[in-house]
């Protein structure tokens, strides 16, 4: 009998990736969406290079982040919806009746987001190279800027896996992500920080660290190895995993009520 | 009371102002097939939820298994196997791929995963449609994976909740016939929650009706209906006119009851049997087309103990496959 933790974990992250990889619908549109966004942004808002002070003259190069980061959202929606199906279909209690340990549950869980993270990432990354974006640095910042988008990914799919856990409905998570792309729109995503003018926008991305998630991304592309910049985005992102997870934990123990 | 069994005292469960269940006291015999009859809301669902460790019990002690439900859930979840009241299945794999999970998180080593999902799925005729997503299975066929998967560990003791509701008659047929084998070639123990008279009569060894979160009434059906119901003469005219003829003979055997269109019923009250109603028609000189003899069924005493009839034990089916 074969009880271990690494053993339940890959059982469900197998059973999460199978599920994602069987759905279309799930897979194509967080592909399709942030390079059209990315296409009329780069075009529309080119004229923002010539500011002074703006960090590169290629605005799609400037904007890349931004499908990562939209991609990772989209992630988190499929992994919250798929999990809250399963409380609402009762696959959750099937679960329960197993000897299937919660964390292997929560962590199990996240493989199918892992995945999309993985292909939405190398997608958005071969349009950049393909159009024109250049790594300032290198090969080892295109690996590192695919190793964070991933752990992007994760974390807001931890998100999704909590709010699954806390509602039970994949209408009740779907609803709550106009909520996370706010994050995104009053981040840094389409300007710098210090080149925004109005002041509660300026302090609000600031605040925001979805900010500083995008800046690490950016960092690789057009700014180099900013130390600063890079431990600010693994941080954060680190940050949001754990938080999600531990808030996930406390959730599935009132949701899995078995004695 | 043998490890294999289940035991309950007093058992409640209540959720905010509900009491779902209000203090149930139950024994099931290992190697028994208990029917567990109730309307809908009448509180079977929650104990199976109780009885599988899914919820905590408010108040009282259950033992399953011979494992407190409270202080040893895994022990106990290690013993039971169960299907619960919707085929909780996901869509986007396939019959094997359930198998291969449930067995795997059960702890079952590969080879014996792979021998046990065959032999399962050859079991509850899946084995054609086993690659086949379960998104394309008809409800029998999610019925019948769902006892396959809750069997996957070799439970000795068997929660079904309301397997065959919305199945067709042939599909609800075959699951009988494999719950009755798994009892009897297998020693399961069989905790079965139906709304269905018919199933509790056919299947269970014992029945427990519950009604408003009490079990009202329990026994094999034989003794439920010997105790409670008593037969119904139901006779019908050759001549319409004679109807009250009928009713005026009749009435001298028991109380009338509801009868079918242009005929009367009777519940015989112990004062004659079939015969002494023939004898009662022709020394009246009163011919009658059809003499039926109803025997009291699960509905009557259903009826007796609760005041009023079970609902849905008459439900159409829906046709599925």
């Amino acid at each position: 009998m074969r009880h271990g933790l690494a053993h339940q974990i890959a059982f469900i992250a197998w059973r999460s990736v199978k599920r994602t990889l069987r759905q279309p619908a799930v897979l194509i549109p967080p592909l399709v969406f942030p390079l059209m966004l990315m296409a009329v942004n780069s075009s529309g808002l080119r004229a923002a290079t010539h500011l002074p002070g703006f960090p590169t003259d290629s605005f799609l190069a400037f904007f890349l982040p931004f499908s990562f980061m939209q991609g990772a959202l989209f992630a988190a929606s499929t992994a919250g919806t798929d999990l809250a199906r399963d409380v609402d279909t009762g696959f959750l209690n099937r679960l329960a009746l197993t000897p299937l340990r919660g964390w292997a549950l929560l962590v199990g869980q996240l493989g199918g987001a892992t995945v999309q993270g993985v292909v939405q990432a190398f997608v958005y990354l071969s349009v950049g190279l393909a159009f024109g974006v250049r790594f300032v640095t290198g090969s080892g910042g295109i690996l590192a800027l695919l190793l964070l988008s991933i752990l992007i990914a994760i974390g807001w799919a931890a998100v999704g896996i909590w709010l699954a856990l806390r509602t039970g409905s994949g209408e009740a998570v779907q609803s709550q992500f106009p909520l996370l792309f706010f994050l995104l729109f009053i981040s840094s995503m389409n300007m710098p920080r210090n080149l925004i003018e109005v002041d509660w926008f300026r302090d609000a991305a600031t605040l925001n660290p979805v900010s500083y998630m995008i800046e690490g991304l950016r960092t690789l592309i057009i700014g180099g190895w900013d130390a600063q910049a890079l431990v600010l985005a693994f941080g954060m992102t680190s940050a949001l995993i754990v938080a999600a997870l531990t808030l996930s934990a406390v959730a599935l123990r009132q949701r899995m009520a078995r004695t | 009371m043998s490890g294999h069994g289940i035991e309950a005292r007093g058992l409640v469960r209540e959720f905010k102002n509900v009491k779902a269940v209000r203090g149930i006291d139950l024994e099931v015999a290992p190697g028994e097939i208990y029917g567990f009859l109730g309307p809908n809301g009448a509180g079977k669902s929650t104990t199976v939820h109780v009885l599988t460790t899914l919820l905590p019990p408010s108040a009282g002690t259950a033992r399953v298994a011979g494992y407190d439900v409270r202080t040893e859930g895994p022990k106990v979840r290690a013993s039971i196997g169960a299907a619960l009241q919707e085929a909780a299945l996901d869509p986007w794999l396939t019959g094997r791929e359930h198998l291969r999970l449930q067995s795997a998180l059960h702890g079952i080593g590969a080879r014996e995963r792979k021998v046990r999902g065959e032999e399962l799925l050859e079991r509850v005729g899946l084995t054609r449609a086993a690659d086949r997503k379960v998104q394309t299975y008809s409800g029998g066929m999610k019925r019948r994976l769902d006892l396959a998967l809750a069997l996957v560990h070799r439970p000795t003791i068997l929660f079904l909740d309301e397997p065959t509701t919305g199945l067709d008659p042939q599909s609800r047929s075959a699951l009988w016939n494999e719950v009755g084998r798994l009892a009897r070639d297998e020693g399961v123990t069989v905790f079965l929650t139906t709304q269905y008279l018919e199933e509790a009569d056919v299947l269970a060894d014992r029945v427990g009706i519950i009604d408003l979160g009490r079990i009202v009434a329990e026994g094999t059906p034989e003794e439920l209906k010997a105790e409670i119901a008593k037969p119904t003469v139901e006779a019908s005219p050759t001549e319409p006119s004679q109807l009250g003829a009928v009713a005026t003979v009749l009435e001298r055997f028991g109380e009338q009851t509801q009868g079918s269109p242009g005929s009367v019923a009777v519940r015989l009250d112990g004062k004659g049997d079939l015969a002494d109603v023939v004898r009662a028609f022709d020394a009246a000189g009163v011919t009658v087309e059809n003499l039926r003899l109803h025997a009291p069924s699960l509905d009557d005493v259903f009826l007796a103990k609760t005041g009023h009839r079970l609902e849905g034990s008459d439900e159409d089916t829906e046709t599925d496959e």
